[in-house]
């Protein structure tokens, strides 16, 4: 056996991918909520959603895309196949590099060094150690984007085509819940964006190794 | 580095921008990109299509509260039907006619509940009887090879053109009732289409006439900018 290659922090394809992923999620959330504006409300008809406390609130104009519904249909169907085949590719990326070793969260490998990180920024406990490019947390993190962008393509598709793919609508509990399902996870697209620019402020060093993709560690 | 390179990289970039704006612009996405993408997604969804997958049956607990069951219409006013109102059929088909709401009724009759899919968003469940298109091109020997049928009614000349396959679907009807009642002229009495595998605004209320024909016309809202196969 020998030891592995030693690799950029961001190799090209992961570069690529990830600023990709900048214009296409802010054509999709913001065609998305012009969108919802012609319904901004979850549940059947007559029968909003209890639990749900923004039934008719109209997201803000400049948060918007595509002027009115047709046209913000237009552009999310236009622009969800680009989102949807970068992720594809991406994953693919991921599993044929072995960078999926570094990258994905593996709960057995990164459960203890997940908790301990998330304690350490609520200032519960010092850093703790870390081995290699990411901390457990960070892995956690990424890995649910990747569910997060799978489940988003999939409940899409359910509120698209409700009758020709009944069997993935029912998966979400029917039309409704699928819409809300979609709903939610842009907002926690969202959410996480706002950590992820956050942190990365924090970090600037980070910033410069995915544009330019860092430098290889010494070879031992 | 001479300026000249730096006015050029300018106009490239301004170019470029231009271009993407006039391509992908929202109020005419038949054009541009967003046009190139439109007739890709129209293939996409007619491929999807099933002729024979049915829409759910939906079971009576699920049905929408009739008031809350929105009415649509374009006109100022609930639009009522001309006295001695009869729908007409024609276009390329071997006996084309004119059938008033009792010759309607006589033709098989096709029941079922099922969820509707408005563009807007929302779902709403209600029942509808009626005589099936399929039915109805029999009746009077469509061409069912044409390719396409045009839907026209009384509410302000509200029309849309539909591919055959879907208008064809078992479950495409001609509803003259909705809830076990007589269609109310909320839900476009005497006749409305509906159907389990299209956007609402595919289902023409008020109807004055059906035809068969060869190619696609448009509809009041395809022509707007909406998309022209709107399957669900």
């Amino acid at each position: 056996m020998h030891p592995p290659e030693p690799r950029r922090p961001q190799p090209w394809p992961i570069r690529l991918a990830h600023w990709a992923n900048v214009p296409l999620l802010a054509i999709l959330a913001g065609s998305g909520l012009q969108i919802l504006v012609a319904y901004p409300r979850m549940g059947t008809r007559g029968r909003p959603i209890a639990l749900y406390p923004f039934q008719d609130a109209v997201p803000p104009s400049w948060l918007r895309l595509g002027d009115w519904l047709a046209g913000a249909r237009s552009w999310h169907f236009a622009f969800g196949w680009f989102l949807a085949l970068n992720g594809f590719v991406y994953v693919l990326y991921l599993a044929l590099s072995g960078e999926w070793r570094r990258r994905l969260f593996l709960p057995r490998r990164d459960t203890r060094d997940a908790v301990a990180t998330l304690a350490y920024y609520l200032r519960l406990r010092p850093a703790p150690a870390q081995t290699g490019l990411y901390n457990g947390l960070q892995r956690l993190a990424y890995t649910a984007t990747l569910l997060m962008g799978a489940l988003s393509v999939l409940s899409g598709l359910a509120i698209y085509k409700p009758v020709q793919l009944q069997w993935l609508t029912a998966l979400f509990g029917g039309y409704d819940p699928a819409r809300f399902v979609h709903l939610l996870l842009l907002a926690l697209f969202a959410f996480f964006t706002v950590g992820h620019v956050v942190l990365v402020a924090l970090h600037p060093r980070t910033f410069g190794e995915m544009i330019t993709g860092g430098r290889k560690p010494d070879a031992p | 580095m001479p300026p000249e390179r730096v006015l050029t990289r300018r106009r490239v970039l301004l170019g470029a921008a231009a271009l993407a704006t006039s391509a992908c612009d929202s109020q005419r996405p038949r054009a541009g990109f967003l046009g190139v993408m439109d007739r890709f997604n129209e293939r996409a969804q007619s491929a999807l299509f099933h002729p024979g997958r049915l829409a759910r049956e939906e079971p009576v607990e699920q049905l929408t509260p009739p008031g809350d069951f929105p009415q649509y219409f374009i006109s100022e006013t609930v639009p009522l039907a001309p006295a001695g109102w009869t729908l007409d059929v024609g276009g390329l088909v071997a006996r084309p006619r004119a059938f008033t709401l009792e010759e309607l009724q006589r033709l098989p009759r096709t029941d079922y509940r099922i969820r509707h899919h408005c563009v807007e968003g929302w779902s709403a469940v209600a029942s509808w009887h009626g005589v099936a298109i399929r039915d109805l091109a029999q009746a009077v020997g469509a061409d069912t090879r044409a390719g396409f049928v045009e839907f026209r009614s009384f509410d302000q000349g509200y029309y849309s053109s539909w591919d055959a396959p879907s208008a064809l679907h078992p479950q495409t009807v001609l509803a003259y009732g909705m809830n076990g009642a007589p269609l109310i002229p909320g839900h476009g009495a005497p006749l409305r289409l509906y159907s389990g595998v299209k956007l609402g605004y595919k289902m023409v209320k008020y109807l004055t006439t059906v035809r068969f024909l060869p190619e696609a016309t448009g509809g009041t809202w395809e022509d707007r900018g909406y998309e022209w196969f709107a399957g669900v």
